[in-house]
């Protein structure tokens, strides 16, 4: 019993040292633009430089944009799913799959190809029509993490009892959504939402290739030129992703309970 | 019979080739508390989506109020349904829960607020305004459900199980308490049951269900006294049915295993030679000949059960049993297995089952 316990610790000491290593290596090493001493020097330069903040004001708003579109198409379609259409569900999970299996660089040269200037849909001849592009790109990149955590969401109410008990006191469907079902997965919905933030924050080949000024074409071109910088920004983006995470763990405890389960 | 408030009519229907409910028909009058009762299966949930529009019939038409509702949405019906797993809404307090209904239809808040208010005090329950549904019993939720659904004064009120969710003693206090809500407010009143003491205990009238058809619908004391099927007889209450042959259907005889007995006047249809099954409901039958009891037949005891204030005794009468209760009494001893006895009845009391 005392080994098994020892070399569990030694298998978590060896996997936490495989994970921080070279965190704290990168740490150390963005800290060391100046010679002879520790500074923040290189997240000062990063932090001052008018393409970071420009590039990633543009992704927090494509973010922004690809969470709304998110919701708005998986909260309905997963409730529907849930109560009408139970015998759909392993289908529309396959689907919601697919962007993990199907390279973005696949996708993205479809979609050029299908929404040049010169198709019948062309979002690629204007800025706007691109900038609505990459959103609906990254909302379908996102799909899978969006899906399964309105889903899972669901998963822990009555939403078929819940609907009837509030159709059957006059409320319409969007009511139903609205009032109803949005609040009760409110938390599920917000996961997604940071998951989704944490994608198109550090997501590149599709901006790169439709030509955004996006951050991940940002934290390449800064990579490919620079010595310290690339590591500074490298950290500020693990804290970016952190910081939704730690979000998603402390609106999880505000979540309702369920009136079935009260623990 | 006044107007049916609500009448159900030759409501047919099916789940792609099974057929749950089968030619249904009811009427209910204004401020009628019916009982549909029956075992898990026999359609009685589905005609009662079917009034809520949750279902919609394969056949016929529901009418309230003289105006048909068969192909109206749930919330252009202005029904009230309490459900079997409360329903009550997780992210909203129990005022807020009450006062759902009344919001959707737009009522001010000031008004709202008193509805709410009024509703609390008819469950009993005024100061869990600001409480979660997780903050309360089972029992408390239930109750909040009610007044959720009588809130927005709905001419009809359906009644899912409402109770079946609930421990024993929790579920007796709430019927009674539903009953009374019902009595004061005078709504009609739908109530969907397994439990037949349940059914019995407070209903108006009750609908037996079974194979998707109404089998009976009578008060209790007609459902229980009066049982038209071998299946309503079986059902409902404790039976002992004895097989018997219709030796003179003129005179009445029916000869059950070799004695006799005389049924003048309940043979109506039957032939002499006929097979009939005939039914005693346990509180009909004494042990040993009593003054007032015109029939009688001969057995032997097969099982005593001492259950403490009652002795329930079981009597093989050929290839048949009864089953009896007799009262205890600590100055005589309880009757002995095999010992001969005797069980009489009035023949008024025996049922005949078709």
């Amino acid at each position: 019993m005392k080994s098994g316990k020892f070399w569990a610790w030694v298998v978590f000491a060896l996997g936490a040292a495989y994970f921080f290593i070279p965190l704290i290596a990168t740490v150390e090493f963005s800290m060391r633009m100046r010679r002879g001493a520790y500074s923040f020097d290189a997240y000062q330069i990063v932090l001052g430089d008018p393409r970071f903040q420009a590039t990633f004001g543009y992704s927090v708003l494509a973010a922004v944009f690809t969470i709304i579109l998110g919701v708005l198409i998986v909260v309905p379609a997963a409730y529907w799913i849930r109560l009408r259409l139970p015998q759909l569900r392993p289908i529309v999970e396959f689907i919601t799959l697919l962007p993990l299996v199907i390279p973005a660089i696949v996708i993205v040269f479809g979609y050029i190809r299908m929404y040049g200037s010169n198709s019948p849909l062309p979002f690629l001849a204007t800025d706007m029509g691109t900038n609505a592009l990459l959103v609906i790109g990254y909302a379908m990149l996102a799909l899978p993490y969006m899906y399964r955590a309105v889903d899972t969401g669901l998963r822990t109410i009555d939403v078929r009892t819940l609907t009837e008990a509030a159709q059957i006191l006059g409320a319409g469907w969007g009511t139903i959504i609205g009032r109803v079902i949005l609040p009760n997965v409110l938390i599920a919905v917000l996961s997604g939402a940071f998951l989704t933030f944490a994608i198109v924050i550090g997501e590149f080949t599709m901006a790169s290739l439709l030509n955004r000024p996006a951050f991940g074409p940002y934290l390449q071109n800064v990579g490919a030129n620079r010595a310290y910088e690339p590591a500074a920004l490298a950290i500020i983006a693990f804290a970016i992703t952190w910081g939704c995470m730690s979000l998603i763990q402390i609106l999880s405890r505000f979540a309702p309970r369920s009136a079935n389960r009260p623990n | 019979m006044a107007e049916p408030f609500l009448s159900i009519q030759h409501v047919r229907k099916s789940f792609g080739a099974t057929t749950v409910v089968e030619d249904f028909n009811l009427d209910v009058e204004p401020g009628e508390f019916v009982s549909f009762l029956g075992p898990s299966g026999c359609g009685k949930t589905t005609v009662l989506r079917m009034v809520a529009g949750f279902e919609e019939p394969s056949a016929g038409k529901i009418v309230v109020g003289g105006k048909d509702i068969t192909r109206l949405k749930p919330n252009q019906r202005n029904v009230g349904m309490v459900f079997q797993a409360y329903a009550l809404f997780p992210n909203l307090t129990v005022a807020q829960n009450i006062g759902f209904g009344l919001k959707v239809a737009g009522m001010a808040k000031a008004n709202i607020d008193a509805r709410v208010a009024e509703m609390l005090d008819i469950i009993k329950l005024p100061q869990m305004a600001d409480r979660y549904p997780y903050q309360l019993s089972g029992g408390q939720q239930q109750r909040i459900a009610l007044a959720r659904a009588i809130a927005p004064k709905p001419k009809l009120l359906l009644l899912d199980e409402p109770l079946s969710a609930l421990d024993a003693k929790v579920r007796v206090s709430l019927r009674e308490e539903i009953r009374s809500i019902q009595k004061k407010l005078g709504i009609t009143t739908i109530f969907v049951t397994h439990d037949q003491e349940e059914a019995l205990s407070i209903s108006d009238r009750i609908a037996v269900m079974y194979g998707g058809k109404a089998e009976q619908v009578g008060t209790p004391f007609e459902i229980y006294n009066r049982p038209a099927t071998k299946f309503v007889a079986n059902f409902v209450g404790t039976l002992n049915v004895l097989e018997g042959k219709v030796t003179d259907a003129a005179a009445g005889t029916v000869q059950v295993n070799t004695q006799e007995v005389s049924l003048k006047g309940k043979l109506n249809g039957s032939k002499s030679g006929d097979m009939l099954s005939l039914a005693l409901r346990p509180e009909a039958i004494s042990l040993g000949r009593q003054p007032g009891r015109d029939s009688s037949l001969s057995g032997e005891i097969s099982e005593v059960h001492f259950l403490g204030s009652v002795i329930r005794v079981r009597v093989g009468i050929g290839g048949n049993t009864v089953s009896l209760d007799t009262f205890n009494s600590p100055a005589t001893p309880p009757p002995a297995v095999g010992e001969k006895a005797e069980i009489s009845f009035s023949s008024s009391d025996m049922l005949v089952l078709h």
